[in-house]
């Protein structure tokens, strides 16, 4: 079922009321963002959001295709045109109605998807040689404008409660989305989080510059409003055993644990001081306020700071590191720029904020002081070769070719493995070589009555994936539980 | 929110807190730890479970005034509660029938060590238990651990109590005189490197349980590793207790200098 299908008359007439000459002579918006050199100085959110005439400008762009190729992008098939057409024609409830069918954390994937390797590469301006339509902003958009909204005198469509329990072991993308769609189905449900704060990687991991408290807690409230309950503090498999589950009378578990486990890279001084994993430097500074004040939590607020890798997180921690105070904060990615996992606006963005760019360089060696902690790194400069198995073409070191650079801080963000708290404690779990919980294409693990998603399944992906996997398995374990 | 239900001091900076924690009470096992945070504003900071009552729904932490959290903790009176309390968390200990098993610790450390020697002694093994301390009023916990070992060596550096002497010759003295199957081994960081080497010349397996900087303590921060064996470990997914042997406790005391001044 399709609210706002494209054959809708409303729809028919958007399409009329605007030639496609005149859709495709609009320029892109551009997101309006706080100066580098402000932003830089707090934590502030560096994206500011579209204005309302910006964003029906913007959705007049799209040419509400026949055959929406956005949509294949899409990890999730989000109906894009749908809610699209809704900003144009100003509807922006339906065009946040229309997300959420699909989406549960929208406000959350407009801000943090890597639009530009998804819905946006599919766009039908690419092939005309423009800049494709906004479609990451326009989300933004429509789900704030909504979050904004006074809701106090919606009427609330309680779900009639089928009598059935399910527990969610993990309060992240994968887990909230789960929990949400279970909730709407009619399920009594309950998240535990290891943590003490619900939300996960969007709290512990994500700045807030990038994705405001804030954003993440409207999205909690709203499934609290929907009669899902949140437990802090709690571990599966530790606090509440899989068997202290069943006792509760849940009927099924979803495991979201994420992916956790930092991985280091095995180099001679990397156990010196000052230099950790880039998960334990944003926990510090995200979700124990580390730096603020009257918080008890330490970090190392130094001059110079190596961040060491190219994805996200990498860039989430140059970031955060010349927001602490440091001066010089070098990216040291062992290819090039081109080859960067990380989302092109992050990029952009650790750029004008002064973070310089080591590509083509790798870390050989730390070296520490008489106290045992960093004072320099030896970095070995690399060249590309052949592509190896991801496609990319694999760096080579450059013989000879090693430099030693001073340093106070290195943050290790060279990826993570799945967090094997839960798989090794409950017995009878299948897990992949690589530690990863195996699930059968409904999601399902070993143990019939625990489906599992996100991270703890692939491994280390996306927040849109995690969710897509959450309302994947809300869907599969449904189907099983109605069966019975 | 953990309610405070109790308190004792062991000694000036040593505190014995009861606290409510009914499911950790009920799933924890000898050797596990969990995460404190004394308040909204506070640090996360591993404890060890030093006793619990899975009747009354309670844990006992034994907590020693070495840092801001730690004192505003040992400052905290029955009735109060405790930000957040999260576990059991750590490997339990491998309880087993080994023989004779000597159980050495230094100040605090006989705190997690008396869950281990009451579970050592339960499965029928001898336990011979040496605490040590600087001086008399340091050594905690005595009278609970002479109810479960069968003999218990006390050792003083200024001789206030028991033998003049550290940790290490009260170890040494019991393998010199008798067959010893295990060791094992809970203190200052710098106690369990000698007892270790002590334990290596003569060729006697040692267990030691790590406590070392965590934030999280469920494997996603990385601040509690260590090398064992050559290899990097986590504390607090692959431990806290490792082959006292195999530990490089050098390098784990420059890592818990990490925010020392």
């Amino acid at each position: 079922m399709t609210i706002s299908p494209r054959d809708a008359e409303w729809r028919e007439e958007l399409r009329q009321a605007l030639t496609a000459k005149q859709r495709t002579s609009i320029p892109r918006a551009k997101m309006p963002e706080l100066q580098a050199a402000y932003r830089v100085t707090c934590n502030h959110e560096v994206n500011q959001g579209l204005s309302v005439e910006m964003a029906v400008l913007e959705a007049s762009r799209c040419l509400d295709c026949p055959d929406p190729q956005c949509v294949t992008g899409c990890p999730v098939s989000i109906n894009i045109p749908g809610f699209i057409k809704n900003i144009e024609r100003r509807e922006f409830k339906d065009a946040a109605a229309v997300l959420k069918e699909t989406s549960a954390l929208p406000a959350v994937c407009g801000r943090v998807c890597p639009q530009e390797r998804q819905c946006e590469s599919k766009c039908i301006y690419n092939k005309m040689k423009k800049q494709p339509v906004a479609i990451g902003y326009l989300e933004r958009f429509a789900a704030d404008t909504e979050n904004m909204r006074d809701h106090s005198h919606d009427e609330v469509e309680m779900p009639v409660m089928n009598g059935k329990k399910v527990a969610v072991a993990g309060s992240g993308p994968a887990g909230l989305s789960f929990a949400g769609a279970m909730a709407r189905l009619g399920y009594d449900v309950t998240v535990y989080e290891a943590l003490h704060e619900i939300g996960g990687v969007l709290k512990y991991g994500i700045p807030e510059f990038r994705l405001p408290n804030s954003v993440v807690d409207i999205e909690i409230q709203a499934l609290e409003r929907l009669g899902v309950k949140m437990v802090n503090d709690c571990i599966i498999g530790k606090t509440l055993g899989y068997d202290k589950l069943l006792e509760m009378g849940y009927d099924g578990l979803f495991v979201a644990s994420g992916a956790g486990l930092p991985r280091f890279m095995g180099i001679k001084g990397e156990s010196l001081v000052n230099i950790m994993s880039s998960n334990e430097y944003l926990t510090r500074i995200n979700l124990m306020h580390a730096g603020m004040p009257g918080y008890a939590t330490p970090v190392p607020c130094v001059d110079r700071v190596a961040v060491i890798g190219g994805g996200n997180t990498a860039m989430d921690s140059v970031r955060t590191a010349r927001r602490m105070g440091a001066s010089k904060v070098m990216l040291v990615y062992r290819r090039s720029e081109d080859e960067m996992p990380a989302r092109l606006e992050e990029v952009k963005h650790a750029k004008e904020e002064g973070v310089e760019f080591m590509t083509l360089h790798n870390p050989v060696e730390y070296l520490g002081d008489e106290n045992g902690r960093v004072r320099a790194m030896c970095v070995q400069r690399m060249e590309l070769g052949e592509p190896d198995e991801s496609g990319r073409r694999s760096p080579v070191p450059v013989e000879g070719a090693v430099e030693e650079i001073e340093v106070d801080l290195v943050i290790v963000s060279v990826g993570v493995s799945p967090n094997p708290l839960i798989p090794s404690s409950i017995d009878g779990l299948d897990v992949t070589r690589r530690g990863t919980i195996e699930v059968n294409g409904e999601m399902q693990s070993s143990i019939p009555l625990i489906f599992a998603g996100g991270d703890i399944v692939r491994g280390g992906a996306t927040v849109i994936l995690a969710m897509g996997d959450g309302k994947h398995a809300a869907a599969s374990m449904h189907k099983m539980l109605s069966d019975k | 929110m953990n309610k405070i239900l109790e308190k004792e001091h062991f000694s000036a900076n040593v505190v014995k807190l009861v606290v409510d924690a009914p499911l950790i009470a009920a799933s924890r096992r000898p050797g596990n730890f969990v995460i404190v945070i004394n308040n909204a504003k506070g640090e996360r900071i591993p404890l060890t479970i030093a006793d619990a009552d899975p009747v009354r729904g309670s844990i006992t932490l034994v907590v020693q005034a070495v840092g801001d959290s730690t004192r505003a903790i040992c400052a905290m009176e029955p009735g109060e509660y405790l930000h957040d309390v999260v576990g059991p968390l750590g490997r339990p200990t491998h309880i087993e029938n080994f023989g004779t098993v000597v159980c050495s610790g230094g100040g605090v450390g006989v705190a997690p060590l008396l869950p281990i020697i009451r579970a050592m002694k339960e499965v029928g093994n001898r336990v011979v238990s040496v605490l040590a301390a600087r001086s008399k009023e340091l050594i905690i916990l005595e009278q609970q651990v002479r109810e479960y070992s069968d003999e218990v060596i006390i050792m003083t550096d200024d001789g206030s109590y028991g033998t003049k002497g550290l940790v290490t010759q009260g170890v040494e003295s019991v393998i010199q005189r008798e067959p010893v199957d295990m060791v094992v081994t809970i203190g200052p960081a710098i106690m369990m490197k000698f007892v270790a080497l002590t334990t290596l010349k003569h060729n006697v397996p040692t267990l030691c349980s790590l406590n070392t900087i965590m934030v999280d303590g469920t494997g996603m921060c990385g601040a509690c590793r260590v090398t064992v064996d050559g290899k990097m470990r986590f504390v607090c997914i692959d431990g806290p207790e490792f082959d006292a042997h195999k530990v490089d406790f050098d390098e784990m005391m420059l890592r818990l200098k990490s925010y020392q001044k």
